[in-house]
């Protein structure tokens, strides 16, 4: 577990007068799930859009599977954004085209050379694995938010990536559903070999998914730990997410 | 004086119009056409238009004539009615009106499509996807639209000249193998080529500022109705000033 997948170093970002990360650092290694915890405006999002270059940062060094993402080409970010797999807040999916074309296109961006069978048979095994084989010929508006987070993983693994980014996997579903995700996103990772990095404040969601937790706090890492020592810290801030457990 | 929007925003956005222009043929260039999704727009947004430009140039050519026999049956000039109505059409309103029936319609559907896109953070799951939003949703898009609004604005046409032919039948008996010629007597190539070449630049920019307000909307639901809103509003001058442009570059030829 040493090999080091994602490593960010003293990463600055900033909308106008709201800084938003101040000298961040984060390291992903290989086969753990990492959860970054934080607030509500603490930038866990922009943080994940920066590692994808969703969001320009002013500053700092992103690494990802070996490449630097603020430096990389068009051509090399299309071929490391082809082996991250990137799971959005609200899912994401493409609204004008059913379940099965999501899954079509997502694996046909990744890799034009399978033939329609294995498509397909590709199509039907990711379904299966997220529980949602009858939706396949559903359009995305039919779906639950919860069905719909399930879709999304689905788009996300069928290509097979080495790393998952998770953008508040389980925002706006209900306790158990929020819990079926979180199952979800460890048996993905024993199913399919993958790295993850989960963005949350769903502290349920942490306990399930995180080898490891990192806190953020005033634009940088604040404290680094695994669930059961931060569930016994002291520590005032760390308190605030930890004291219904 | 602020006329519709402020100055540092005019150059922002002619700025980034010009670099969608930009990125549109780089990508055309280098990259494969997708032509699926070219017929796919072209269908969407030029057939499924085919009713409302067939009833708008109807009643185009119906009024026009109406309103003009008065005046040039002051002249005994009715026999020009035909004449009239048709380099009228041809030359400016069916070309301009169509236009902007097309700034309304395709215009605000490309901005409301992709603004929601890009606020449902449909648009960054295609990039980390690893596939270009631009070559996917804006080739297309401007591509169908400069095809089909000139096919649109000819079809208009044909539409206008029913709609003269009937308002001409009611008042006196005319035929329609008389009225056809009396109406192409007096179109030539210089009624013509002006015609198709702004219909082409029209459909070019409908097409490119909805793409460019949908791409760059920022925020939450609110921002899918402004760029619908923008996209029209800015279209529809952007026909009125291509048009006066066109006019004075082809009035050389």
């Amino acid at each position: 577990m040493n090999e080091k997948l994602i490593e960010v170093i003293g990463l600055n970002k900033s909308f106008g007068s709201n800084t938003v990360f101040d000298d961040m650092n984060l390291s992903l290694y290989k086969g753990e799930n990492l959860v970054v915890l934080g607030r509500s405006g603490t930038g866990k999002s922009v943080l994940i859009k920066c590692i994808v270059k969703l969001i320009l940062p002013e500053s700092g060094k992103i690494s990802v599977l070996g490449t630097e993402i603020l430096n990389a080409s068009n051509d090399q970010l299309d071929e490391v954004r082809k082996e991250v797999g990137f799971l959005f807040q609200g899912g994401a999916l493409y609204d004008s085209m059913s379940i099965s074309e999501n899954l079509e296109f997502a694996l046909k961006a990744h890799n034009t050379t399978m033939t329609k069978a294995d498509v397909q048979n590709a199509i039907h095994s990711t379904l299966e694995n997220v529980g949602l084989k009858e939706v396949i010929y559903k359009m995305p508006s039919e779906l639950s938010g919860g069905m719909r987070k399930r879709i999304a993983l689905a788009r996300t693994i069928i290509t097979h990536p080495k790393i998952i980014l998770y953008d508040e996997p389980t925002t706006g579903l209900d306790t158990y559903t929020s819990a079926e995700i979180s199952e979800l996103i460890v048996s993905i990772r024993e199913k399919y070999n993958t790295s993850s990095l989960i963005i949350t404040h769903d502290i349920p969601c942490a306990k399930i998914t995180g080898d490891r937790l990192l806190i953020i706090k005033d634009g940088k890492n604040y404290k680094e730990g695994t669930f059961d020592e931060f569930k016994s810290d002291n520590d005032n801030y760390i308190r605030t997410f930890f004291y219904s457990i | 004086m602020k006329l519709l929007i402020s100055r540092s925003e005019f150059f922002v956005t002619v700025g980034g119009i010009l670099s969608l222009i930009k990125n549109f043929f780089s990508i055309l260039i280098r990259k494969r056409t997708n032509y699926r999704e070219i017929f796919f727009h072209c269908y969407e947004l030029g057939v499924l238009s085919l009713g409302l430009i067939s009833l708008t140039g109807f009643i185009i050519g119906l009024v026009l004539t109406l309103q003009s026999r008065p005046t040039l049956a002051e002249f005994g000039a009715t026999a020009l009615l035909p004449a009239m109505v048709s380099v009228s059409v041809i030359r400016e309103i069916g070309p301009v009106v169509t236009a902007l029936i097309c700034a309304g319609k395709i215009g605000s559907r490309i901005g409301a499509e992709i603004s929601s896109m890009r606020v449902t953070e449909q648009i960054d799951a295609l990039e980390v996807s690893a596939v270009n939003p631009i070559s996917y949703l804006i080739v297309p898009r401007i591509l169908a639209t400069t095809f089909m609004i000139p096919l649109l604005v000819a079809y208009s046409d044909v539409f206008s000249l029913l709609g003269s032919y009937v308002a001409c039948n009611m008042t006196d008996a005319i035929s329609i193998k008389i009225f056809i010629k009396s109406a192409a007597a007096h179109i030539d190539f210089s009624d013509i080529f002006p015609a198709v070449i702004k219909t082409v630049i029209f459909g070019f920019f409908i097409g490119t500022i909805g793409c460019y307000y949908g791409y760059y909307a920022s925020g939450g639901t609110q921002s899918v109705g402004k760029a619908a809103n923008s996209s029209v509003v800015a279209a529809s001058l952007a026909v009125f000033i291509i048009d006066m442009l066109v006019v004075q570059i082809t009035s050389f030829l």
